[in-house]
């Protein structure tokens, strides 16, 4: 998410599931929608039978998504980018790219300071000992207007086109084969069906997952992506965007609520400490538009922050106290998993509370995951299921060694719910907020996730209220206006959530009339105020729950068009609308690009089409407003200013753990930035002692660590097993359902061989590669059999922007050997 | 049969109380209609709830059956769970994961009361509510008091808990989701997060 709202403005799948019927080219990389997403993959499936589309599978195993592909290629785990620069390169040099497009909504034509430069593997501005950039020279010309300098006839060198076009020159053909290890033929004839689609009459849509966020340079891969669609002129159109198939049922909208270490809800930013005052918050969130005209919707990011605070903190946020600014901590460093883990293992956390993630087995590096919770004093479980992280300091042999009676963590279980056994709301990839009913009672004594953390907090509210203590105030004047104090309903959270208004809000012109009356639920954002009038738990999902009802409720059928927007089909956040930045499906003029891919258009007084307009609906086309509105440039980024750690365009940055050198820069080969902590140098491996590249994927019949404790699940998928290419089995005389073991730099596993053409030994620097896959899913606690985890092996270093761990791409070895201690002699 | 009856509203109509003649009225041939009244569907006695799967971000529509009439003193239970086939995305499939949701639920491994391991035992000791959510408020407010820095070495006030952190779920709801976030950025944690990260 984190390169999407750098391109586009706004961190989310661009499209939705039903929309992919509407492609006509479909490019399936960095996921496995077929095996991860089987039921979303049916309108891939449709688009195939029904629209002629041609379904490009570019993995480094032969996946059930590349079974049914009409082209596919295989890459080395971890090169991506180089793979999709040199896409890039082609329809660049070769004319292919939807020109009126790229001109009019992106920042192609945006001049870049002449202090900007890529030189031998880095951008302007590096500092080694920091491991960081100093960004300011990745910038705009300003001009004495204020606004950005931009050139319409290219002519300029400065242009953001020009300088793509130098940065991706590299990246030919060959150095593609070179890096990645995808045959040239195979890799052109990919580019020639991508750029079929930069026109305007064809659309592409772009699938992935996790396959692209786990890796070092994970935002990185999904950036180029964003540029592809963009030079093709494939955002904002029917089958086209930028669709990223999320993991969880609800990780979308998990995500809108902020529960991020620098996150408030609605992609407000949780104050840092450099930020001491709500002034010095609010100073940096202005976002004067860079272009005349221009929206930049962010510009009312004060009036919903305000609406936070007062759901947050009630009638103790008042104007005289900043809105409680002080309430909310400010933090020093982000707390990502990686980073959360790392100060267990330090010894520096006391207390943690595990709500349904299981983190011994999730976290990279699990050796190093097991000595942090051991370290803590206490760790409260709250979950549906016996997990390993509650058991952790359980001893099971080879699977989880540990000296029990050693540990002094005191653990808490507290049991929850299933879906199926409360209601509420979770919002689909599309981000569709749909509520579900309660069928039954939670099992035994559970209880819903929403009455487990009601209940923790009334009992610690009251203990403040009676003992005082360590800053009561954010504890004791939490906003906590809920029928039932100790279990909140549903109901009463999702209006919460929507908002409402606090106190009348009357007419600047007439003081008698009244606008909105206290009480009532907001009908939009646009109600939303910085006076403290209005509240609202997360600004986006206003629109959910209005006076009209319970939006998420909605069922109806209806899809008029038949393009598959479904209208009244639950609530989409933003505002109702199906497709984001859907404005550009239709030219500067506001006529469509084709008949074809009519979406929104100008009739001459508004736009109008079958989806809810994401621009001014009255706006006209004259007037110039850019389609991405929330970008203060109106239009979306090629070249993304300072808004990226790592950089203002991609580059091919080779994974921590590789076979091979950085042939494009050999100083550099790694990304730059990305974090390392001291101790985990040295736990990065070599080729020497580990030669063979490795990646990590999840099975159809499992979902993470869950499913294994579901009898029909552990009946499918059993145990764990790993993928080996037949020429590394023939090397090394192992055959099918022989014991290996595969070691890292961090651990080692054991688990059975599947000997298999689905993965590739590649031809990578003109050396044969071979890589190995291993699934997840397995652990010490469940009906499956026992299993090691496969997060032993994985290495503790994440995404530069995120700190996502690079799971998908590490060095192993791999040697046959017997079963382990307490197997079943299957 | 010529009338077009989804499976769903099939089933609806389907109860033992349902008269032939409406039957008929619908377009069911006598015959058919005779058999629906001798011995309906077992899941036309269910009470059917509108659900979603709980894994994969495709969120698949489910229909939850669940005997138990919903009358005071009748504890519901889930006994088949299926696609909904007016989900405009799964139209009624489910993958292998969601077709065994009925597995999740009567797991067994399935957590059903709160259990307590004290520092260096050997195994968990079942109990109540109370017990464990008092204890949980207990060590939160301990730590808390212990730990909590109100200002950082410039002097800005911070007011964090830097010695506490919490793993959320990304398989809560969104209702549980903004009070998860309330009640624990309310206590000054940073470290606040969840699977969308991993
Ligand atoms: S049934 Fe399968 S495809 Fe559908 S939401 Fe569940 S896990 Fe995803």
């Amino acid at each position: 998410m984190a390169s999407l709202a750098p391109t586009f403005g706004r961190g989310a799948m661009t499209n939705h599931w039903n929309d992919i019927k509407n492609a006509d080219v479909i490019l399936v990389m960095g996921g496995n929608p077929a095996e991860a997403h089987p039921c979303g993959f049916k309108w891939v499936t449709e688009a195939k039978a029904h629209n002629k589309a041609k379904l490009i599978v570019v993995d480094p195993r032969f996946t059930r998504s590349a079974a049914v592909s009409d082209l596919y290629a295989p890459l080395r785990p971890g090169t991506d980018i180089a793979f999709l620069l040199g896409v890039m390169r082609h329809i660049l040099t070769n004319d292919k790219i939807h020109t009126e497009y790229v001109k009019a909504f992106t920042n192609a034509t945006f001049i870049v300071r002449e202090g900007f430069k890529f030189e031998n593997g880095l951008f302007t501005g590096y500092d080694e000992t920091k491991r960081d950039y100093a960004r300011g020279e990745w910038e705009y010309e300003i001009g004495e207007d204020g606004f950005a300098k931009v050139d319409p006839t290219l002519a300029n060198p400065r242009c953001v086109l020009n300088l793509l076009k130098a940065h991706v020159e590299r990246y030919t053909p060959e150095t593609v084969e070179k890096i990645c290890g995808t045959p040239k033929d195979k890799f052109l004839k990919i580019c020639e069906h991508v750029a079929s689609t930069g026109n305007g009459e064809r659309s592409m849509t772009s699938l992935y997952a996790l396959g692209w966020t786990q890796h070092s340079h994970g935002a990185q891969n999904i950036r180029c992506m964003a540029m592809l669609q963009l030079l093709l002129g494939n955002m904002g159109v029917p089958g086209g965007g930028v669709n990223a198939l999320r993991g969880h049922a609800n990780v979308q909208g998990i995500t809108d609520l902020g529960l991020l270490t620098t996150a408030l809800p609605g992609y407000l930013a949780l104050p840092s400490q450099a930020e001491a005052t709500y002034a010095d918050h609010m100073k940096t969130r202005r976002f004067k538009p860079l272009r005349p005209g221009q929206t930049s919707f962010w510009q009312n990011y004060e009036k919903f922050f305000v609406s936070f605070q007062k759901a947050m903190f009630g009638q103790a946020a008042t104007k005289e106290n900043d809105w409680a600014y002080d309430y909310l901590p400010k933090w020093d460093t982000p707390y990502d998993v990686l980073k959360i883990v790392d100060t267990m293992y330090e010894g520096k956390l006391n207390g943690c509370i595990a709500q349904g993630l299981n983190v011994l087995m999730a976290s990279a590096h699990k050796g190093k995951a097991l000595q942090g919770l051991a370290k803590l004093k206490w760790l409260v479980v709250i979950d549906p299921l016996e997990t390993e992280t509650a058991r952790f300091w359980e001893n099971h042999g080879e699977f989880n060694e540990i000296d029990s009676a050693k540990v002094q963590t005191e653990v808490i279980q507290l049991p929850a719910c299933t879906v199926a056994e409360e209601e509420g709301t979770f919002t689909n990839s599309g981000r569709n907020i749909q509520w579900h009913w309660k069928a039954a009672n939670g099992a035994g004594e559970s209880r819903s996730d929403l009455e487990i953390m009601a209940g923790i907090h009334t009992r610690l509210r009251a203990l403040y209220a009676k003992e005082g203590g360590a800053f009561p105030d954010p504890i004791v004047n939490l906003s906590w206006n809920y029928a039932r104090p100790e279990a909140p309903s549903a109901d009463e959270v999702l209006r919460e959530l929507n908002g409402y208004v606090l106190e009348d809000v009357k007419d600047p012109q007439d003081p008698n009339k009244v606008l909105m009356r206290a009480g009532t639920l907001v009908p939009g954002f646009g109600a939303l105020r910085a006076d403290g009038t209005t509240t609202s738990g997360c600004w986006i999902y206003t629109g959910c729950y209005t006076e009209a009802g319970n939006m998420t409720m909605r069922r109806s059928t209806d899809d008029p068009t038949g393009l598959g927007v479904y209208q009244n089909w639950g609530f989409v956040w933003p505002a109702n609308r199906r497709i984001l930045y859907n404005r550009a499906s239709a030219d500067a003029s506001g006529k469509p690009w084709s008949t074809r891919k009519k979406y929104i258009a100008w009739n001459g007084s508004r736009w109008t089409g079958p989806d809810v307009p994401d621009y001014g609906p009255t706006v006209k086309p004259e007037a110039s407003v850019g389609p991405f509105i929330m970008n203060p440039e109106g239009v979306s980024r090629l070249f993304t200013r300072g808004l990226m750690r790592d950089g203002p365009f991609p580059e091919h940055y080779e994974p921590f753990e590789s076979p091979v050198a950085n042939s494009l820069h050999e100083k550099v080969a790694s990304n730059p930035v990305a974090r390392v902590f001291k101790e985990d140098w040295k736990e990065f491996g070599k080729a020497d002692k580990f030669p063979y590249v490795a990646t990590t994927y999840r099975l159809t019949e499992h979902f993470h660590y869950w499913t294994k404790t579901h009898l029909i699940n552990a009946i499918l998928q059993p145990e764990l097993f790993a993928e080996l290419p037949e020429a590394l089995a023939k090397e090394k005389g192992i055959g099918p359902g022989d014991w290996v073991r595969i070691s890292s730099a961090r651990g080692a596993i054991k688990c059975k061989a599947v000997v298999t053409k689905r993965l590739p030994t590649l031809t990578i620097h003109g050396k044969p590669t071979h890589v190995v896959g291993i699934p997840i899913h397995y652990g010490f606690v469940g009906t499956a059999r026992k299993g090691h985890a496969t997060n032993t092996l994985t290495p503790f270093v994440g995404d530069a922007n995120v700190n996502t761990p690079e799971y998908k791409a590490f060095l192993v070895n791999v040697e046959k050997t017997t079963a382990p201690a307490g197997a079943p002699s299957v | 049969m010529q009338l077009e009856v989804s499976r769903r509203g099939f089933m609806r109509l389907g109860g033992a109380a349902l008269a032939t003649s409406t039957m008929s009225a619908l377009g069911f041939g006598a015959g058919e209609a005779l058999a629906a009244s001798v011995r309906p569907f077992k899941l036309s006695r269910a009470t059917e709830t509108r659900s979603t799967c709980p894994y994969c971000s495709v969120s698949c529509g489910t229909l939850v059956y669940s005997l138990g009439d919903a009358s005071k003193n009748a504890r519901a239970e889930i006994m088949h769970i299926e696609g909904d086939p007016d989900h405009p995305v799964n139209r009624g499939t489910l993958c292998p994961r969601g077709a065994a949701i009925l597995d999740f639920v009567r797991s067994a491994q399935r957590l059903k009361h709160p259990m307590h391991r004290a520092p260096g035992a050997k195994e968990f000791k079942r109990v109540s509510w109370d017990f464990a959510l008092d204890r949980v408020a207990k060590l939160m407010k301990e730590d808390r008091d212990k730990n909590f820095v109100a200002k950082n070495n410039d002097g800005v006030t911070v007011n964090r808990w830097p010695t506490a952190a919490a793993f959320t779920t990304s398989t809560q709801s969104n209702e549980a989701g903004l009070v998860t976030y309330k009640v624990l950025r309310g206590t000054g944690i940073v470290g606040i997060e969840n699977q969308a990260r991993i």
